[in-house]
């Protein structure tokens, strides 16, 4: 049977279009693999230009040179450093000199040898990038670099620091902050009202033409463009309800909007690959449609919920455009502290960087899509464990 | 089991409560909305405010020039915005929407120039424009050879506009409707020379509402040669990176910060510098404003700090950290009455927007 397309003079079974469908069937093969290494080749290009770009941004110059504090050059912090590298050392640095002799007193009256922050001008040429700095000033940043004075430390800012106007003092930490608190509303809402949906609509709605409405308006729902949600989230939480712009709150609430058809749509999924068994056993002994869902049906679909959720929260966190309608896309560098205060998002920070004439932000744009992108990693990697872990098979 | 079903409604309930009572008191954060041009310079004046003092940094969303006014002028509530930046002066229609919600009290403040950059590739050959050319480039309409009526812009290279300029394409990246850097664009260089046209105003003289655009005539062609580009201006420089042909429309700030990669054309001659800029001789530059709204200064404190510190030698003058930053400061004379009369907090009247 292996040879199909032997000799058609011996082959009483020969059919002449066999060799047409085998080359039709070859070539429908190396179609879908040529799509696959071509999607596979650009999320590498993809992957390696941000890793090429973002790396250096984990690391940050510093120059070791000697700092005074004194009353006078706590006034005047550019007077703390000598002259000469007025030009090179990063002006943020100089600003917080009040703040770091506030927190350690013991500083005033004193000369150190400190590591100063450099500028992202010097910061981008000692990198290999494009730079602007002074000849003057450039010979004495390769002077100090030759006694060994310049050193690339970790990039601590990155992570302690929120926006900034100046470069190589801003970070992504406000963003984070903002994207936990935003996606802790969103979860808060859109699960139990999600999951309660689902519940209603697959265990106890009858199937009439009022519930198949619902569920074809849900399925529309989770198709609607996410910047509508935006404008619903601008007309509804802050005209109507008064909520304060620009806030997690607000954010939150129109992120759950757009997340609840995507859970309940994996909830009713989940629960219907419940076995019908599991329930009729349930009402044979006696339990109740309320003890049969919450003790047996719920849990036994728990993981894929749980899974379809993930996802869920996962897109709402990469989301940006209902977001600027509603104000978080904005310069906020402090980190909130609670839901009502203002906040921007990860994809919001990156959106703002992107945007910035500087060239030190290319680095941060890189890195910062680097830690997003590898919380969605680990994120739908949680997903796919849970699934792994927990489905039942039956 | 019941406490376990009541506990959403009661959660969801009490975060609108919640948020309720919190919009209705002072606030210590200064909100600031408007242009894009301005919000690297409002930014860091408010990084520096949050830096430097006990206040929380303000915040500066970038929603646009128009887009700003429309928020500032909803009313008085503390929710609206305190300041509004505007990379144009405020609209007469504007200032009327402010007054029939009740936002009589406004300052107004200059900070200072913007040039706004006609760039090519740095490596093409230095393209010298004059305005009138650039018109010629961008207008859907444009004159006859003989002058007496319009067509349909036919110009596809630049040597087809006048033979002293060079053979080649002309493709046009430039911002898109939404932007102040748009509406600066066509008033210097659209609607400054067309409503001194007879072709186009005499259009409009034959039928004043149906030919109403051609008063001053401003659009824009379609037809995929001028290209809106986002409010992204780093795009605009990526594509003048790949493509030499082109020339790309946007703030003189990415021109200084990108010139590795992009050159500036000459316009009527110049090219745009802080000396040529802040004197006028470069042709297309505009004034940069922010509006603040007076009645929130009692209840929102740090208006004050932050108008103060805005408008200190310290960050607009010549030397001041926003100049660092593509701002080109207003002459000595003019930043020192301007701060004179921000710091009285001198009521901006609608005299003040009709008279200029």
């Amino acid at each position: 049977m292996s040879n199909y397309s032997g000799s058609q003079a011996s082959n009483p079974f020969y059919d002449p279009s066999l060799n047409k469908r085998h080359f039709k069937a070859k070539a429908f093969k190396s179609f879908s693999i040529a799509a696959i290494i071509f999607s596979i080749s650009f999320l590498i290009f993809f992957l390696g230009d941000m890793v090429y770009k973002g790396l250096p941004a984990f690391q940050q110059s510093y120059i070791q040179i000697e700092v005074t504090y004194t009353e006078k050059t706590i006034a005047f912090t550019r007077k703390a450093i000598d002259r000469k590298y007025r030009k090179v050392v990063s002006r943020a640095w100089l600003r917080d000199i009040p703040k770091r002799v506030k927190a350690n007193p013991e500083l005033l009256g004193t000369t150190q040898m400190t590591w100063v922050l450099l500028n992202h001008q010097v910061d981008q040429y000692l990198k290999g990038h494009y730079y602007k700095v002074k000849a003057k000033d450039l010979k004495l940043i390769q002077a100090m670099q030759e006694q060994g004075k310049i050193e690339l430390h970790f990039n601590k800012i990155f992570f302690t620091h929120g926006d900034s106007k100046i470069p190589e003092n801003s970070g992504f930490k406000s963003a984070v902050v903002g994207s936990i608190l935003t996606l802790l509303v969103t979860m808060v809402v859109a699960f139990p009202l999600g999951v309660m949906t689902a519940v209603y609509l697959e265990e106890f709605a009858e199937d009439n033409r009022w519930t198949q409405l619902v569920e074809v308006n849900i399925n529309n729902l989770a198709a609607i463009p996410s910047i509508l949600f935006g404008l619903l989230g601008l007309a509804v939480f802050i005209a109507l309800f008064g909520m304060p712009r620009s806030s997690p709150l607000v954010g939150g609430l129109t992120l759950a909007l757009m997340t609840l058809p995507i859970i309940i749509v994996s909830a009713r999924a989940a629960l219907r690959s419940v076995p019908d068994s599991i329930r009729q056993a349930g009402y044979g002994l006696g339990l109740t449609k309320v003890q049969v869902v919450q003790d047996h049906v719920l849990p036994l679909a728990f993981p894929g919920i749980m899974t379809g959720s993930i996802i869920g929260l996962s897109q709402a966190m990469g989301e940006t455009a209902p977001l600027i309608i509603i104000g978080m896309i904005a310069f906020i560098p402090d980190a909130p502290s609670s839901i009502f205060e203002s906040a921007t998002v990860m994809p919001a920070q990156l959106f703002t960087w992107a945007g910035m004439p500087e060239r030190a932000y290319v680095e941060r744009t890189a890195a910062g899509i680097m830690l997003l992108i590898s919380v969605l990693i680990s994120l739908n990697t949680l997903a796919i464990y849970l699934r792994k872990r927990f489905e039942v098979k039956w | 089991m019941i406490t376990h079903k009541s506990i959403l409604p009661f959660m969801v309930g009490s975060l609108f409560a919640i948020s309720a009572a919190t919009t209705a008191q002072a606030r210590e954060q200064i909100k600031i909305v408007g242009s894009s041009t301005v919000y690297p310079f409002s930014s860091s004046v408010a990084e520096e405010l949050g830096a430097t003092t006990n206040n929380p940094t303000p915040i500066v969303e970038s929603t646009g020039s128009g887009g700003g006014m429309k928020l500032f002028c909803k009313g008085n509530g503390l929710n609206t915005p305190d300041i509004t930046n505007a990379s144009r002066r405020m609209k007469v229609k504007e200032f009327e929407m402010c007054a029939k919600n009740g936002v009589t009290d406004i300052t107004e403040a200059v900070i200072g120039f913007d040039g706004i950059a006609i760039a090519q590739n740095k490596n093409s050959a230095p393209l010298l424009l004059t305005k009138k050319q650039l018109l010629l480039a961008v207008a859907e309409e444009v004159p006859t050879a003989d002058g007496k009526s319009l067509i349909r812009n036919p110009y596809k290279k630049w040597n087809e506009i006048d033979a002293s300029l060079p053979d080649r394409e002309i493709i046009i990246y430039g911002p898109p409707t939404s932007s102040g850097t748009r509406d600066a664009f066509e008033d210097m260089i659209m609607k400054a020379q067309t409503k001194k046209m007879d072709v186009y105003t005499s259009l409009y003289q034959t039928d004043k509402v149906k030919n109403k655009g051609y008063k001053k005539y401003h659009k824009i062609r379609q037809d995929g040669v001028y290209v809106p580009s986002g409010e992204n201006d780093n795009l605009i420089v990526q594509k003048l990176d790949k493509n030499p042909a082109a020339i790309g429309i946007f703030g003189y700030s990415f021109l200084m910060e990108n010139d590795d990669k992009v050159s500036a054309a000459r316009i009527e001659g110049m090219v745009p510098t802080p000396t040529t800029i802040s004197t006028g001789t470069y042709p297309i530059s505009r004034s940069l404003f922010f509006y603040v709204k007076n009645s929130h200064r009692a209840s929102v404190p740090a208006i004050d700090q932050y108008v103060k510190l805005f408008m200190g030698e310290n960050m607009i003058g010549n030397d001041g950290l926003l100049a660092e930053l593509g701002l080109i400061s207003l002459p000595d004379a003019q930043r020192t009455a301007i701060r004179a009369s921000v710091m009285q907090h001198k009521k901006l009247t609608l005299d003040d927007l009709t008279n200029k």
